[in-house]
């Protein structure tokens, strides 16, 4: 790997338990020009430094404990029992974190928006409004000064859960919203507020939230899935795109909007 | 022992699950029990309930037998005069209750031994004044009682007494290993066989399942040897000579046919395909694994298998289809060396959900099936459950409904996993296990699960036995031993041979392995399990789920272990693999398996079966002519096989692993797609396309045509999405019915022909198949009247295409006004079995039967056409024909269609619209691509009919009428909800 340059970030992605995604994820971090490595969470709780060692953390999406006793209950607990110690050392680095659909309900579950790690909870996410999972595409837009969402303000993503609805007593969301910690909220097609209405908001969340940050926006615990959003025919409006792209004899960009975030997180250690 | 238990109740009213059949007007509370049999100090029994307790929304209680709950338990779940209980039956795998036992294991760092354990179980408090027998009735709606106890409190009794029910399993008998004399009558030998064998009090423990022939070979064998069979060794036998084994019927002498339909009509297919197709052939691994394998490109293959799960889905609907989705991922799991699960895809043939009929399997409204509602929504949730926990996506299925499931659901579930082409310079897809290997059990531990899985009866169930036939999978433990073997110990080259545990659990996947290696010796008494008391027969032929069976050279063993440890995987060395020719089996000193592998594996004598001529049943088609085609277009649309699919489709996890290309949901209108691509490896440009064939209603018309329109529809289904016959494979799943009579096996028969017929025609081979004969349900309906309800003979099709680059997929929506609309193929009046006529309450006579000659030269013009990028968007015809597609095509692109079928005047609009003829693909092409698109198909009977427009209707001129259809009304008419689903 002598090719890539110094500031090249490692990456530690989570593995294991029933979390899923973390090859699409890595595959995301490679192409935005990280050295992303899988490790077992076994593996992470036996030798810490594989977590100290990265610049940038990753929880992927999946379903850890098959979301028994409430998704991501038990993981978040596992990690708070084990690596308590070495995420609140990471946390406090100038370094980045990132949790994905289930590892977003793990950072949250871990309270790292607040007061965390901790194991007890001012946010909550849960069962969609409709009782169902939902796997589909939305619209995403953003006002933070996120590393991670450095950049964009606008995002075509899907979403793939069955407890996304974040739940916040009124007085941590003024306080969330005063420092501009709500990373993504659900719009319509023509960039408005969802305003709660489904399909635009998938699940019922309170204002809209898709996504959230610590106060400092170096920790991002975000719903829906920017790996799955790294090339453009991933996008469900594809087959309607390239037909578009053909009569107009123009190329189709070959990334799609999720990439703009592994990107970013790239561009914040350079 | 110390038991207690933690209570979450909702700090404000939620939302009821799914399966709680409860009147959603009654003020009801849903409070979440855990039940724990371990001591802990009340200082670690709070530390548990708040980590088990979702924060903001519930409130944790821990509470203790015999003991009142206090004031502000009460004041907590409110007002209440009934509580029902529903919990699992002791034994069935409880997976919220695994995971909370893990959480404290894991927090507490201690393990849980002997009779400690957490049991979970749902409380409804109910505030309304109820007669107990309205309490029953209710608490009857809410659970199944093969797999879950209910238990209805009145509040006094509730508060007072609160015994905390544990459903431990307790197994009472001693272990014994008995030696069956067996009769010298035929009599004898058949009641043995459909009874099965007693236990030490006399009790018969499930039937054999083997018919006279079977029986008598047995008998001969152990005459000979002078030794009579022990109860493990006859199970054995069973299982590996049972028609889910070993196929008999396909198998069978059925008429002129000696070496049975199978070798005639499906193997010889993709022998002479193969042949034919020389150095082009991609086959790589068919009928012999359990999976068939195809190649993908230079470096990797595909495999693909569809399962049937139908007889326990009928019994408990959520764990049938659960069942089946993981286990067929274990068939991808185990297949060569191990290949990972890239692709999920299901079918479920059932009633209407709304169907409101009873039916019961003993008289007097006992032992009742699952209405049609819950079993639709129970399979649903189960393909849910599976797939998404699992991580594989599931992006291709269908959902067929007829009145002739309601006895007999039939559940399909398939997987796809890729392999690379060698592992450590060897083929990955052999695999041989050798003499002195290891033989190592990983995954699960065993129980009294699926013992007997088909003929189990309720009696057998009560508190004292574990609900034994029926299992519910455990996704997240089969994920974690699928990583570890899949993502990492396959690459390090630690085993020699792989198989997972089905059906027949151990005495299957090591009963094969040992032919691979020429024996084996088994220690039942090192398999782990669940909780004590197993007979020997019973560990080996149960059927818990989540296991794979390994071949371990001695000193890979350690590597192996520590490998697993690392993904918190179990596995456990249970015997060596030898080459004695003997499969043998001991449990502690005791021989309890001694069978030669030939006779275990070939003595089976072949079935000899004859057919009887069919009287078709033709009726008369009633007379058309006088009715409102526009209102029959708007009815058709929103039929429940015709309607869309976006309640299940969204339910369903299309987009992990990111390949999905072309989804489920097509277009802006998010209409349901035939066939869908799939991109397993995100740095290569090859996909894989999927689509499915199934025409049950033509069976009693004609069983060939079916078969063939099967084929045909699965073929073209991937055509039209942008595939090539010269990269196609079908798999083939026969469910049958009343397999036995002589009707229905001319009916097999022909339909086996056509697969041969219209297989070699395409050069599509068969690789995979899997058959279900008997699916018939006899029982009674509400008055006690003897009822039989059989499926329609059902051939699924399901086919898996290599496509050469993703960047070619076709999505079926319309796409730009002004595009031309071209019709490929012919329609004849063949409206026989159509979904138009049952529509009507007809069947008619003609059902289609393709030409797979000729249609097999207009899919290749068709192929040279989109590999050339001249096809905006196609849609095979299927259900509903021209109509149908038509409407698809428009709701998805959310466009109008300005057609004219003047020129087809020969036919009545009936026929025009609604006639099911194959071979039929309907697409759109832009204008400038027109001349290059009509002279690659100048050979074949394209059309063009009309263009695609702004004008948001679909304008359809025949030679007798002009109907105007607002794109809004059909796109309601497609949408129309499905209640309950």
């Amino acid at each position: 790997m002598s090719f890539l340059p110094s500031c090249t970030p490692e990456v530690c992605i989570l593995t294991g338990y029933g979390l899923n995604c973390e090859q699409e994820t890595q595959l995301a971090f490679t192409r935005a020009g990280a050295r992303a490595h899988l490790h077992p969470i076994n593996d992470v709780i036996a030798t810490p430094t594989l977590l100290s060692d990265a610049q940038i953390f990753v929880i992927p999406g999946g379903f850890s404990y098959g979301d028994h006793t409430g998704a991501g209950n038990a993981l978040a607990c596992r990690l708070f029992d084990h690596l308590q110690e070495a995420l609140r050392r990471f946390l406090t680095q100038d370094k980045l974190v990132l949790g994905i659909c289930n590892g977003c309900q793990i950072l949250i579950r871990l309270g790292l928006m607040t007061n965390g790690p901790s194991i007890k909870q001012n946010i909550a996410i849960t069962t969609n409004t409709h009782g169902r999972y939902e796997c589909r595409w939305v619209s995403l837009k953003t006002t933070s000064k996120s590393p991670w969402l450095a950049g964009q303000s606008l995002f075509y993503l899907p979403v793939a859960h069955g407890e996304g609805r974040f739940v916040v007593p009124d007085q941590t969301l003024a306080e969330l919203h005063t420092r501009h910690q709500i990373a993504l909220r659900y719009v319509a097609e023509d960039g408005t507020h969802a305003q709660g209405v489904f399909p635009a908001n998938p699940n019922g969340s309170v204002d809209d939230i898709a996504g959230l940050t610590d106060q400092t926006g170096r920790v991002l615990a975000l719903m829906p899935h920017p790996e799955r959003a790294i090339y453009t025919h991933q996008r469900d409006d594809w087959p309607l795109r390239k037909a578009l792209a053909r009569r107009a004899s123009k190329q189709l960009p070959q990334e799609a909007d999720g990439m703009h975030l592994f990107k970013a997180a790239i561009t914040y250690f350079s | 022992m110390t038991v207690f238990r933690i209570e979450l109740v909702p700090v404000s009213a939620s939302p009821l699950p799914f399966w709680a059949h409860l009147p959603r007007e009654l003020p009801i509370r849903h409070v979440q029990a855990y039940t724990l049999t371990k001591a802990l100090s009340p200082a670690q029994q709070r530390t548990i309930a708040e980590r088990l307790c979702p924060a903001l929304s519930h409130r944790s209680f821990i509470r203790y037998p015999q003991t009142s709950p206090d004031s502000d338990y009460l004041a907590a779940v409110g007002r209440f005069s009934w509580v029902l209980e529903i919990g699992f039956l002791p034994g069935v795998t409880d997976n919220t209750g695994q995971t909370a036992r893990q959480m404290i294991e894991d927090h507490l760092a201690t393990d849980f031994e002997g009779t400690q354990g957490v049991y979970t179980s749902d409380l409804f408090f109910l505030d309304a004044e109820l007669s107990d027998s309205q309490a029953h009735a209710y608490l009857a709606r809410c659970f199944n009682p093969l797999i879950q106890r209910g238990r209805a409190y009145r509040a006094e009794h509730y508060c007072a007494k609160s015994a905390l029910a544990v459903p431990q399993v307790k197994l009472t008998h001693r272990i014994r290993i008995h030696r069956i004399d067996l009769p010298a009558d035929d009599e004898g030998l058949l009641a043995l066989s459909s009874q099965g064998i007693p236990d030490e009090t006399g009790i018969p423990q499930g039937g054999l399942g083997l018919d006279l022939p079977a029986m008598k070979a047995i008998r001969a064998f152990f005459t000979e040897r002078g030794l009579p069979p022990t109860d493990a060794e006859l199970e054995t036998l069973a299982q590996t000579w049972s028609e889910h084994c070993k196929h008999l019927i396909f198998s069978a002498h059925l008429d002129e046919i000696e070496n049975g339909i199978y070798h005639r009509y499906i193997k010889r297919a993709t022998q002479e395909i193969r042949a034919a197709l020389g150095d082009d052939d991609f086959c790589v691994s068919v009928f012999h694994d359990n999976a068939g394998g195809i190649v993908f490109d230079r470096d990797w293959l595909i495999c693909d298998k569809v399962e049937t799960h139908n007889s326990p889905s009928a019994l408990d609907p959520f764990g049938g289809a659960i069942t089946g989705i993981v286990g067929v991922n274990r068939d991808c799991i185990g297949f060569g060396l191990g290949a990972k699960p890239v692709l999920n895809r299901y079918g479920f043939c059932l009633a209407d959900p709304n169907d409101s009929s009873e039916l019961y399997r003993q008289p007097g409204q006992k032992s009742p099936l699952p209405s049609a509602r819950e079993i639709a929504q129970g399979v649903i949730a189960g393909v849910e459950a599976g797939g998404n926990q699992s991580g594989i996506p599931t992006n291709q299925g269908f959902i067929y409904v007829d009145p002739a499931y309601r006895g007999k659901p039939l559940v399909f579930a398939g997987t796809i996993g890729l392999l690379p082409r060698n592992i450590a310079g060897k083929p990955a897809h052999e695999k041989k296990a050798r003499p002195g290997d290891l033989i190592v059990m990983v995954g699960g531990k065993v129980g009294k699960d699926g013992i007997h899985g088909a003929t189990f009866s309720s009696q057998q169930l009560d508190h004292t036995s574990p609900a034994g036939a029926v299992q519910i999978g455990d996704p997240i433990t089969q994920k974690k031993m699928s990583d570890a073997l899949i993502k990492e110990l396959r690459d390090q080259n630690l085993y020699t041979s792989i198989t997972d545990n089905g059906a027949g659990g151990l005495s299957s996947s090591i009963g094969e392995m040992a032919r691979e290696a020429g024996g084996a010796l088994v220690h039942l008494d090192k398999v782990p399990l669940k909780y004590p008391g197993l007979q020997p027969w019973e560990i080996w032929i149960s059927e818990s789920q989540e296991r794979m069976t390994l071949a371990v050279p001695p000193e890979n063993k350690d590597a192996l272990f520590k490998g697993l440890e690392r993904h918190g995987v179990s596995g456990w060395v249970i015997g060596m693999f030898t080459d004695d020719g003997h499969l043998r089996a001991r449990y502690q000193k005791q021989i309890v398996i001694d069978l030669p592998m030939d006779f275990l594996h070939d003595g089976v004598p072949q079935k000899k079966l004859t057919t009887a001529p069919l009287s078709i049943q033709t009726q008369p088609t009633p007379p058309l002519d006088q009715r409102d085609m526009r209102e029959d277009w708007l009815a058709m649309m929103s039929r429940l096989n015709l309607r869309g699919r976006e309640f299940i489709a969204t339910r369903l996890d299309h987009e992990v692993q990111a390949g999905s290309v072309l989804k489920p949901l097509q277009g802006v209108g998010r209409v349901a797609s035939h066939a869908t691509i799939t991109r397993p490896l995100l740095d290569n440009p090859r996909a894989i396309i999927t689509s499915q064939g199934l025409f049950p209603r033509y069976s009693d018309l004609d069983a060939y045509g079916m078969a063939g329109s099967a084929i045909d529809a699965a073929i073209r289904h991937a055509i039209a999405a942008g595939g090539s016959l010269t990269s196609m494979a079908l798999l083939d799943n026969f469910c049958w019915c009343s397999s036995e009579d002589p009707h229905r096996l001319a009916q097999l028969k022909q339909a086996a022909r056509a697969c041969y017929d219209y297989a070699t025609a395409y050069q599509t081979p068969f690789i995979s198949g899997k058959d279900s004969m008997f699916n018939d349900f006899s029982g009674f309906d509400k008055h006690s009247k003897p009822i039989k309800v059989s499926i329609p003979p059902t051939l699924l099709i399901s086919c898996v295409a290599v496509l050469s680059d993703y960047r070619r997929a076709i999505s079926l929506d319309a796409k730009i006004p002004g595009d031309y609309v071209y019709l490929l193929g012919e329609t004849f009046d063949e409206l026989g079995g159509s979904e138009y006529l049952a529509l009507c309450e007809a069947s008619g006579s003609q059902a289609p039967c393709p030409d797979p000659i000729a249609l097999a030269g207009h899919y290749r013009a068709f192929t040279r056409a989109s590999e050339a990028g001249l096809i905006a968007s196609a849609l095979g015809l299927d259900l509903g024909g021209l109509a149908a597609c038509l409407a698809r095509t428009a709701i998805a692109g959310q466009c109008g269609l300005c057609i004219d079928l003047n020129d087809f005047s020969a036919l009545s609009d009936p026929v025009l619209f609604f006639s099911e003829s194959a071979g039929r693909i309907l697409c759109t092409v832009a204008p400038d691509d027109a001349p290059d698109f009509e002279a690659h198909l100048a050979d074949t009977p394209i059309q063009r009919i009309g263009t695609v427009t702004q004008d948001p209707q679909l304008k359809i001129r025949t030679a007798t009428q002009t109907l105007h259809l607002p794109l809004g009304e059909l796109t309601t008419a497609y949408k129309t909800p499905t209640p309950h689903l």
